[in-house]
C-alpha cells in the first residue's frame, strides 16, 4: 500500500483535509438513526481490510501532521503528558505493544529489531532511527510513554488497577474533548467521569468498569464515542478553551458544511502484561459535515440523530449552540428514505 | 473466557515429597506472553471423562517468555486436580493453558512491600520477588510452613537477608505482631496461604491500625469437594447433576450450558450467576459476592460454591 | 458553628464525613480556627484520641491554642501560615508509622491540601478523616494557567494569576486538593454572568 501523508494543520489556517479514501473509511459511529449512551463494545482489532478497525493501531494519511501538532501542543504545555512514578512500567508495556504492532502491520514504515533488551526502532514516516535499552528510561529522550506516543496517533490513558477500581495514573492527552489530564491524573474511574451527565445515573460506568476489570491479556476491545468540533482542531483542551472557544460561535448556514466536524473517538482497551495496567488509547477522527454527506446513508442518519438527541447530551457534547444550524444543513441530505443497518456506507455511496 | 495457549511439558521436578514443579513451553516454540508477578494460569486437564481447569500461580521469571513454571501441591483430599497433575502429567505431554491473568498484583506505589506466604501459598511471591528485584523496591518476605515436606519455598526462594523462613517443625514460628509493627506509612502487606493465615494477618493489621487498602490477600483457589447436588437451568428447565468431586461450573460445562469464566477461584467475578429460586442453602466459597449478596441468595459463583437443599434454579 | 452539610454533587466532589474516634491511635490532626472546634468535639466524645495525637493548628487565636492544649495531646504545633504549617506537617508525616491517621478539620482548602500532601507521602485515603467547618470558600485551580486561587467565595471569580474570569466547577482533584475553574466567557468574551456567592 502506498499512502501519501498529508501536509496539513490542525490550528491557525486549518488546512486539514480528508481524501475521498479517508472519507469512505471514516469510523461513522451511528449504527441506527438515534443515539443514547451504550457500552457498545466489540473485539479489536478486527474489521474489513482498509477500515480503521483492521489493525491494532491505525496509521492513516494524517499521521505525520498529527504528530507535528502534538509536538506543538507539548512545547506549549508539557503537562499534557504525565505519568505518576509507579506507571513507568506500564509505559514500557505500551511502548512494546505499539512498536510490535506497527512493525507487524506496517512493515514498510516501521521496523523493530530486538536482541534481548537491546532494541532498535525505525519509524520511516517520521525519520526516527533510535537504539535503546528496553526498561531503561535513561536510554530514551523521553519517558517510555511520552516517547512512543509522540509517534502514535490518538490520546493514550494508562489505568492502574487497585481496590477493585481503575485509576487514571498516566496519559498523553493532546486531543481531548473537555477534560484535563493535569487535573484528572490520579483519579479513579468514577471521579474521572464525574462531569459526564446522565451516564452515571444510568449505571453506564458501573457496567463499563466491570467490563474493563475483566479484560485479560490477549483480548482487546474497542468502542466508538463521538462529539462535535468546530474547525478540524485536535487541541480542544479545557486548558486552551479561552483561545478556541470563540471559534465555536463562528458557525453560519454558509460555512457549517465545511467548518462543523464530527469528531469520533475510536477507543480501545488492552491489558498490559508486565504492569497489569490497562491501556486506553483514544484515537480521534475528524470529518466535516460536507464530507460525511457525500455518503447518502450517513447524511440521512446524522440528520436524524442530531435532530432528535437528548438536549443534555447536545449540551455536554458542546454543540447545542449550533444545533439548529447543523440540523438545518443536514435536512438537505435527508429525503426520509430508510437507512441500512450498521455503520458502513452503502456500496453505491461513493 | 481467556485466550488459550497450547504448551508442552518441558520439565517435571519433585521439590518436596508433596510438591512438584512443572515447566511448560509453547507447543509451536514461539515465546509465551510475559506477565506480572502474582499472575496465574488455568491448566485444562482431561481427567477421564471430566475436563478440569485448575488455576495455578506462575513461579517463573515474569519477563521470560521462554516458558512458564508452576508448583503443584498434591492434595489427596481435594477433587483430584493436583493428584492428576502429580500422577498423569509427564515430560512431553501437551496441555492447554490460559494466558496469564492477575488478581493479586503488587501495588507499585508502595514505599515498602511485606510478603507473607504460608505453605504452597508461597507461589505467587516467587514471581513477585523477581519483579521487585528488577524495579528495586524495598521488601521483606516471610515464609511459613508446617513441615519441610510441604515447604516448596525452601527450593524456590533465593537466600537473602530480607527473605525469612519459618518452619514450625524446626521450631521457628512467624511473629506477625513484630512483622507488622513500626513499618513506614505507605507499606503494603500481601498474604497468600490458608484462610487461617490470611485472617491472622488481617486481624493483626487491623489491630495495628493498618488501612484496609494496604492489606491484600489471595486464598488458595482450589474449590472444595462436597456432597453431590442438582440445579435447574431457568431458560430450558434442564437439570444438571453436580458430582461430589466436581464444581458446579464444571458440571455446567459438561452439560453444554454456556458460561463465562476466568480465574475459577471465586475472585474475578466472571462466572457470577443469578439465582431465581433457592430452596435450600448455598455454600458460598468465593471471595467475590458481598455479605448482602449472600444474604439475599440471589447469586452464586459456580466455580467455587455448592448447594445443599431441594431446589436451585439458575438464571441461565 | 457545626459541621457543614453540603448538597449532593458529582462523584469527584469530596464528602466530609466528620471526625470519629479510633481510640488512642497514632494521629496527626490539622485544623484552622473553625476546625479546632471539631477537634474539641472529637476529644469530648472520646478523650483517648488525644493520647498519641500531634496537633497542628493554622492561623488560630491564642484562646483556641489554650483550649486545645487543655485536651493534652501528645504534641501541639502552630503556624500563622499554611506554608509554615506544611514544613511542620512534612516532618511529622515523613517518619510516621503505618497505622497513623490523619484528621483534617476546617475549610475545604485546608482539608484538600493536607490530604493531598499526606497521600504524596504514601498515606492511604482510608487513613484520612475530615470534617468541614466554617467558610465554604474553595481552593481553585485555574485550568488555563494552573495557578491556585485560595478562599474563593464567588462564582464566577477572577483567577489571581492569569486574570481570566472562571466559573466554579464541582469537579475536584484529590491530588491537587483543589476544584477546577474554567473560563466563563471563553466562547463569548466579555459576556459574564452575574456573580453569586458559593453555597454549600
Amino acid at each position: 500500500m502506498t499512502l501519501q501523508f498529508n501536509d496539513e494543520t490542525f490550528r491557525g489556517d486549518y488546512t486539514f483535509h480528508n481524501s475521498p479514501h479517508a472519507v469512505r473509511r471514516f469510523p461513522f459511529p451511528f449504527d441506527r438513526d438515534s443515539y443514547m449512551y451504550s457500552v457498545n463494545i466489540e473485539q479489536h482489532p478486527g474489521g474489513a481490510a482498509g477500515t480503521p478497525f483492521e489493525f491494532a493501531f491505525d496509521v492513516d494519511e494524517h499521521y505525520v501532521s498529527e504528530m507535528r501538532d502534538r509536538a506543538i501542543t507539548l512545547a506549549e504545555d508539557a503537562q499534557r503528558c504525565q505519568s505518576l512514578p509507579h506507571m513507568e512500567l506500564a509505559g514500557w508495556d505500551l511502548l512494546e505493544l505499539i512498536m510490535v504492532s506497527k512493525a507487524r502491520d506496517y512493515p514498510h514504515w516501521f521496523e523493530l529489531t530486538r536482541d534481548g533488551n537491546a532494541w532498535r526502532w525505525i519509524n520511516k514516516p517520521m525519520g526516527v532511527d533510535d537504539s535503546f535499552t528496553f526498561l531503561d528510561a535513561s536510554t530514551l529522550p523521553y519517558g517510555p510513554l511520552e516517547y512512543i506516543t509522540r509517534q502514535a496517533q490518538g490520546d493514550f490513558a494508562l489505568l492502574n488497577e487497585r481496590d477493585g477500581n481503575l485509576w487514571l495514573d498516566a496519559g498523553m492527552i493532546t486531543s481531548q474533548a473537555d477534560w484535563s489530564l493535569d487535573f484528572d491524573v490520579g483519579m479513579n474511574f468514577f471521579e474521572w467521569h464525574a462531569p459526564v451527565p446522565k451516564a452515571g445515573k444510568m449505571g453506564v460506568f458501573d457496567k463499563a468498569l466491570k467490563f474493563l476489570l475483566a479484560v485479560n491479556q490477549g483480548q482487546s476491545y474497542r468502542r466508538l464515542n463521538w462529539t462535535m468540533t468546530v474547525n478540524p482542531r485536535l487541541d480542544t483542551s479545557p486548558e486552551n478553551y479561552h483561545k478556541w472557544g470563540p471559534e465555536k460561535r463562528s458557525i453560519t448556514p454558509d460555512n457549517v458544511g465545511q467548518r462543523q466536524f464530527l469528531r469520533v473517538e475510536l477507543q480501545t482497551f488492552w491489558r498490559l502484561p508486565r504492569s497489569n495496567a490497562l491501556a486506553f488509547p483514544i484515537r480521534c477522527y475528524l470529518a466535516s459535515l460536507e464530507d460525511l454527506c457525500t455518503q447518502p446513508k450517513w447524511g440521512r442518519r446524522l440528520h436524524r440523530v442530531l435532530r432528535d438527541i437528548d438536549p443534555d447530551l447536545a449540551d455536554y457534547k458542546g454543540f447545542a449552540v449550533n444545533q439548529p444550524t447543523i440540523v438545518d444543513y443536514l435536512s438537505n441530505f435527508d429525503d426520509g428514505a430508510p437507512t441500512s443497518q450498521g455503520i458502513y456506507p452503502d456500496a453505491s455511496g461513493a | 473466557m481467556s485466550t488459550q495457549l497450547k504448551v508442552t511439558v518441558a520439565e517435571v521436578e519433585a521439590l518436596t515429597p508433596l510438591v512438584k514443579r512443572f515447566r511448560f513451553e509453547a507447543a509451536d516454540k514461539t515465546p509465551l506472553p510475559v506477565f506480572s508477578g502474582g499472575a496465574h494460569i488455568t491448566v485444562s486437564m482431561q481427567d477421564g471423562a471430566r475436563l478440569r481447569h485448575n488455576a495455578y500461580s506462575l513461579i517463573s521469571d515474569p519477563y521470560d517468555g521462554s516458558g512458564y513454571e508452576i508448583a503443584v501441591r498434591r492434595d489427596d483430599q481435594g477433587r483430584g486436580g493436583s493428584k492428576f497433575m502429580h500422577e498423569q502429567i509427564a515430560v512431553g505431554d501437551t496441555l492447554t493453558i490460559s494466558v496469564p491473568a492477575n488478581l493479586f498484583q503488587l501495588d507499585l506505589r508502595a514505599r515498602k512491600h511485606i510478603l507473607i506466604g504460608g505453605g504452597i501459598g508461597i507461589t505467587p511471591f516467587v514471581a513477585q520477588l523477581r519483579q521487585l528485584d528488577m524495579i528495586g523496591a524495598p521488601y521483606e518476605l516471610h515464609y511459613a510452613a508446617h513441615s519441610r515436606d510441604e515447604a516448596a519455598g525452601l527450593a524456590l526462594l533465593p537466600q537473602a537477608d530480607n527473605i525469612l523462613i519459618h518452619v514450625s517443625q524446626d521450631g521457628t514460628r512467624m511473629d506477625l505482631g513484630r512483622i507488622l509493627a513500626d513499618q513506614p506509612i505507605g507499606t503494603h502487606v500481601y498474604t497468600c496461604g490458608p484462610e487461617t493465615l490470611i485472617s491472622a494477618v488481617a486481624a493483626e493489621a487491623a489491630a495495628k491500625g493498618w488501612p484496609a487498602s494496604a492489606v491484600h490477600s489471595e486464598a488458595f483457589t482450589a474449590p472444595p469437594p462436597g456432597e453431590p447436588f442438582e440445579v435447574t437451568i431457568g431458560s430450558t428447565g434442564q437439570t444438571v447433576q453436580v458430582g461430589a468431586d466436581q464444581t458446579l461450573l464444571e458440571a455446567l460445562e459438561e452439560a453444554g450450558v454456556p458460561i463465562n469464566w476466568s480465574c475459577r477461584g471465586g475472585a474475578c467475578g466472571q462466572c457470577e450467576t443469578s439465582v431465581t429460586t433457592c430452596d435450600g442453602d448455598i455454600e458460598h466459597n468465593d471471595h467475590w459476592l458481598s455479605e448482602a449478596d449472600r444474604a439475599a441468595a440471589r447469586a452464586i459463583m459456580p466455580c467455587m460454591s455448592r448447594f445443599r437443599g431441594d431446589h436451585l434454579v439458575l438464571d441461565l | 458553628m457545626t459541621q457543614t452539610r453540603f448538597s449532593p454533587s458529582i462523584p469527584s466532589r469530596p464528602v466530609y464525613s466528620g471526625l470519629v474516634s479510633c481510640g488512642s491511635a497514632l494521629s496527626i490532626m490539622v485544623a484552622d480556627e473553625a476546625g479546632a472546634a471539631a477537634l474539641t468535639d472529637l476529644a469530648r466524645s472520646d478523650a483517648s484520641v488525644m493520647d498519641k495525637a500531634h496537633l497542628l493548628l493554622i492561623g488560630v487565636s491564642q484562646a483556641t491554642v489554650q483550649e486545645l492544649s487543655a485536651l493534652t495531646p501528645r504534641s501541639l504545633s502552630q503556624s500563622p501560615t499554611v506554608q509554615g504549617a506544611e514544613e511542620i506537617f512534612d516532618a511529622l508525616i515523613a517518619h510516621a508509622a503505618i497505622g497513623t491517621l490523619l484528621f483534617c478539620a476546617g475549610s475545604e482548602g485546608l482539608i484538600g491540601q493536607f490530604s493531598a500532601r499526606a497521600m504524596r507521602f504514601g498515606l492511604s485515603p482510608d487513613a484520612i478523616q475530615s470534617e468541614h467547618r466554617g467558610s465554604v470558600a474553595r481552593r481553585m485551580q485555574c485550568v488555563h494557567c494552573k495557578g491556585i486561587t485560595e478562599d474563593v467565595t464567588t462564582d464566577p471569580f477572577i483567577c489571581g494569576h492569569c486574570g481570566l474570569t472562571l466559573f466554579v466547577r464541582d469537579h475536584f482533584s484529590r491530588r491537587l486538593g483543589a476544584f477546577q475553574g474554567v473560563c466563563v466567557d471563553a466562547e463569548t468574551p466579555g459576556d459574564i454572568p452575574e456573580t453569586v456567592e458559593i453555597r454549600p
